[in-house]
């Protein structure tokens, strides 16, 4: 059919299933705008700055399950979308950046607003296309999001020059990819899978260590399944929240900086499952589960022996390889009658000795905003977290109760302050009915703030509790503990914003509290009145987060919460 | 420890720039790398001679690997492979020691390409350690350029086998 090349993009997201996509207008990719103004049955949702559009697609992907769409213009609409597609490669979120780019025959040139975009985020990318043909505009999109999903999943980038977008051409959408050199593992090898199976049939103190691959994989009720089969202790990584029922018995938290650590550095066989020895999760690699043999499952190969040698590798699809455990660990469990029992006593009792644990005092609490909201929610199935970046996260992470995959959005692997409010965004337009509350900081949340607008004019209401302790918090506490109290430019204060006056100036609710009485009662309003709201708790400025391995160090050199009064979590 | 990496890339822009771009990123470095054609005329090789450990080698496999453009990766192991490279060698070549040096080149198999009249350019193909001694025997009467195409290299022929190292997933 002849069309524009601006109608085939559009032809194209609608044949690969976009229901929605993020993005802001530009010259470069006005033809395309052009397009969505012709109809189509995209939604495309307004962001405020291009970095707000990418988190929003890394939201609405991590809370569907489906590939993000984020759109932006050439030059400092492209440079502007650098920080989320390096923060869906950190944590293997299937994104689609489309950049619009200065016409072929400018390019080089040095032209207004030209970048050279592909070039930028060639080190990002799973890979990336920059399109001066408008023939091959249908090939190379169907390429980009066969490559975003498929194997571990991550970002691709399309940069297709204004000239090709104006195009008139013969469409026609390919049914198949032509990828010669993408070639990801689709089958587990059996024998791999006998292996580890008869590893952890025999071991007398095995851990899951469970990533966030996981997730991606779509695998989480075959975890479920081996750890049940094999009465297996759960540590899920901060990307893995919600991958293994918080409140299952065999849930042992988070491993790593703020985590709990014991099950993982005394157990003798270490199962890792889509996770990859992130310095934040091993500390001291040398030291970390030292002794311990290790099953490594994992869709990249190259994450198998980067950090930890594994002693059974296992390359492949998760889904299957972890179904195919949990039955060959089930059958051997039943005929050798062993199982982890005095191991899983031993783990309880370190749970018991090292709860999560704060003081409370005449100021507000970080922990008890956490707790709150964790009470308020209880036993809802509706309702999706996403956070920022810091003390506030490692709270979430340690106090939030997440029994479903795809609950808890967060960034992991590059650390973004900023995400939490924009992916929020996006998980809300993935999961309309969904209620999603994004816990933030008020570092964080002055990086981003201004989605709230999306938020609110696009009909996409989220709740933002803000734990604002007036400081950039985990800096704070660095300098605290590791720079003799030198609190160098961090201070942010209380006061400044006003967060509540700012959310009202956006068109959302605002609240502020600063004590345990005024909480409850303005986290509920706000999680209930049905429109775009942000609670301001002032916190304790002083508080810390606790335990905490120093970064570098070893399990051993945990710094515990050390206080004569304290409650548990 | 050296290695040689034989690599076939999609002829398609900028394939060679995620190549170098992942040495770049990962820390490793390039020793010497040379791009030329194949036998298909949509498949380019790249011949990378990298100096890291073993470990380093296979994430540097596997790293390629993911790269979209990347088809096949092999290691050529020496003494399983031939490898070739070209110099251009321009040396001082006065009239009294044009002699000597003509010999040496013999020895070598190198060819004159061009003769002025204070100098020579010398043409030599052979292994690359064949090579640098070469350049070691001309290198006191006078070097004054040198140009080296980077090694290039295939399987043996003669081996009936694949490349010993050719990546497997696993």
């Amino acid at each position: 059919m002849k069309m524009l090349g601006s109608d085939a993009i559009l032809r194209s997201l609608e044949a690969e299933g976009v229901d929605i996509a993020f993005g802001i207008p530009g010259g470069a990719i006005l033809p395309l705008y052009d397009a969505f103004a012709r109809g189509s049955s995209v939604r495309h949702v307004l962001a405020r700055h291009e970095q707000g559009a990418g988190h929003m697609a890394e939201g609405y992907a991590r809370a569907s399950g489906r590939v993000g769409v984020a759109i932006a213009t050439s030059g400092p609409g492209a440079t502007n979308l650098v920080t989320p597609i390096a923060d869906a490669w950190m944590d293997s979120t299937p994104l689609v950046a489309i950049t619009g780019q200065v016409r072929t025959n400018l390019i080089g040139t040095d032209a207004f607003q030209e970048t050279d975009a592909v070039g930028i985020t060639l080190p990002i990318v799973k890979h990336s296309w920059l399109v001066q043909n408008v023939e091959e505009l249908p090939g190379v999109l169907k390429a980009a999001f066969h490559v975003a999903q498929t194997g571990r999943s991550g970002p691709v980038h399309v940069d297709i020059a204004k000239d090709v977008q104006e195009a008139e051409f013969d469409f026609r959408y390919p049914e198949d990819v032509d990828l010669p050199g993408w070639k990801p593992p689709v089958r587990v090898h059996p024998r791999q899978i006998a292996a580890a199976a008869e590893a952890l049939a025999a071991a007398e103190k095995p851990v899951l260590y469970v990533g966030g691959g996981t997730i991606n994989a779509d695998a989480c009720t075959e975890l479920r399944e081996l750890a049940e089969a094999g009465g297996i202790p759960v540590i899920t990584t901060l990307m893995a929240k919600g991958a293994f029922p918080d409140s299952h018995p065999l849930a042992y938290g988070a491993p790593g900086m703020h985590g709990s650590k014991w099950a993982m550095n005394k157990c003798d066989l270490l199962v890792a499952v889509g996770s990859r020895f992130d310095d934040r999760v091993t500390g001291k690699l040398s030291a970390f589960a030292a002794g311990a043999k290790v099953i490594h499952l994992d869709i990249d190969s190259a994450e198998i022996g980067k950090l930890r040698r594994a002693d059974i590798p296992v390359v492949g699809p998760l889904k299957a390889a972890l179904g195919e455990l949990a039955t060959q660990v089930r059958k051997l469990r039943a005929s050798n009658g062993k199982g982890p029992e005095a191991w899983r006593r031993q783990v309880d009792g370190w749970r018991d000795e090292f709860p999560y644990r704060y003081t409370k005092s005449d100021n507000l609490k970080p922990q008890t905003v956490l707790e709150s909201l964790r009470d308020l929610t209880a036993g809802r199935d509706d309702v999706i977290w996403t956070t920022g970046v810091g003390q506030h996260q490692m709270w979430a992470m340690q106090y939030l109760v997440c029994d479903r995959p795809r609950s808890f959005i967060t960034s992991g692997g590059l650390g973004t302050m900023g995400y939490g409010v924009p992916a929020a965004v996006g998980a809300k337009a993935a999961r309309p009915d969904a209620t999603v509350v994004c816990v933030d900081g008020d570092g964080c949340f002055q990086m981003t703030c201004q989605e709230l607008a999306t938020s609110a004019l696009e009909g996409l209401p989220i709740v933002v509790v803000i734990v604002n302790n007036g400081w950039l918090g985990m800096v704070r506490q660095w300098q605290e503990m590791f720079y003799d109290e030198r609190f160098a430019q961090t201070h942010l204060t209380h006061q400044v914003p006003d967060y509540a006056q700012l959310a009202e100036a956006y068109g959302a609710a605002g609240f502020t509290v600063s004590s345990e009485d005024e909480l409850e009662p303005a986290l509920e309003e706000a999680l209930s009145c049905g429109r775009a709201a942000v609670v301001d708790a002032r916190v304790d400025p002083e508080e810390k987060c606790f335990p905490m391995i120093p970064a570098g160090a070893a399990a051993s050199d945990c710094i515990e919460f050390d206080a004569e009064e304290w409650v548990e979590a | 420890m050296t290695h040689t990496l034989s690599v076939l890339v999609e002829n398609r822009p900028g394939a060679l720039a995620r190549v170098s771009n992942m040495f770049a990123r990962r820390g490793f470095n390039i020793e010497s790398l040379a791009v030329g054609p194949t036998e298909r005329p949509n498949v380019s090789r790249i011949t990378l001679r990298v100096d890291c450990a073993q470990e380093s080698i296979e994430q540097i496999e596997k790293q390629m690997h993911k790269l979209v453009n990347v088809l096949r990766v092999n290691e050529l192991e020496p003494g399983e492979a031939i490898e070739r490279e070209l110099a251009l060698l321009k040396v001082n070549a006065p009239a009294d020691r044009r002699g000597e040096l003509l010999a040496l080149a013999e020895v070598f198999n190198a060819r004159v390409a061009d003769l002025g009249p204070n100098a020579i350019i010398f043409e030599v193909v052979g292994s690359p350690e064949e090579l640098d001694s070469f350049e070691e025997l001309v290198r006191p009467h006078g070097l004054k350029e040198l140009a080296r195409t980077g090694r290039i290299g295939l399987a043996r022929a003669s081996t009936a086998r694949a490349p010993r190292r050719q990546h497997v997933l696993r």
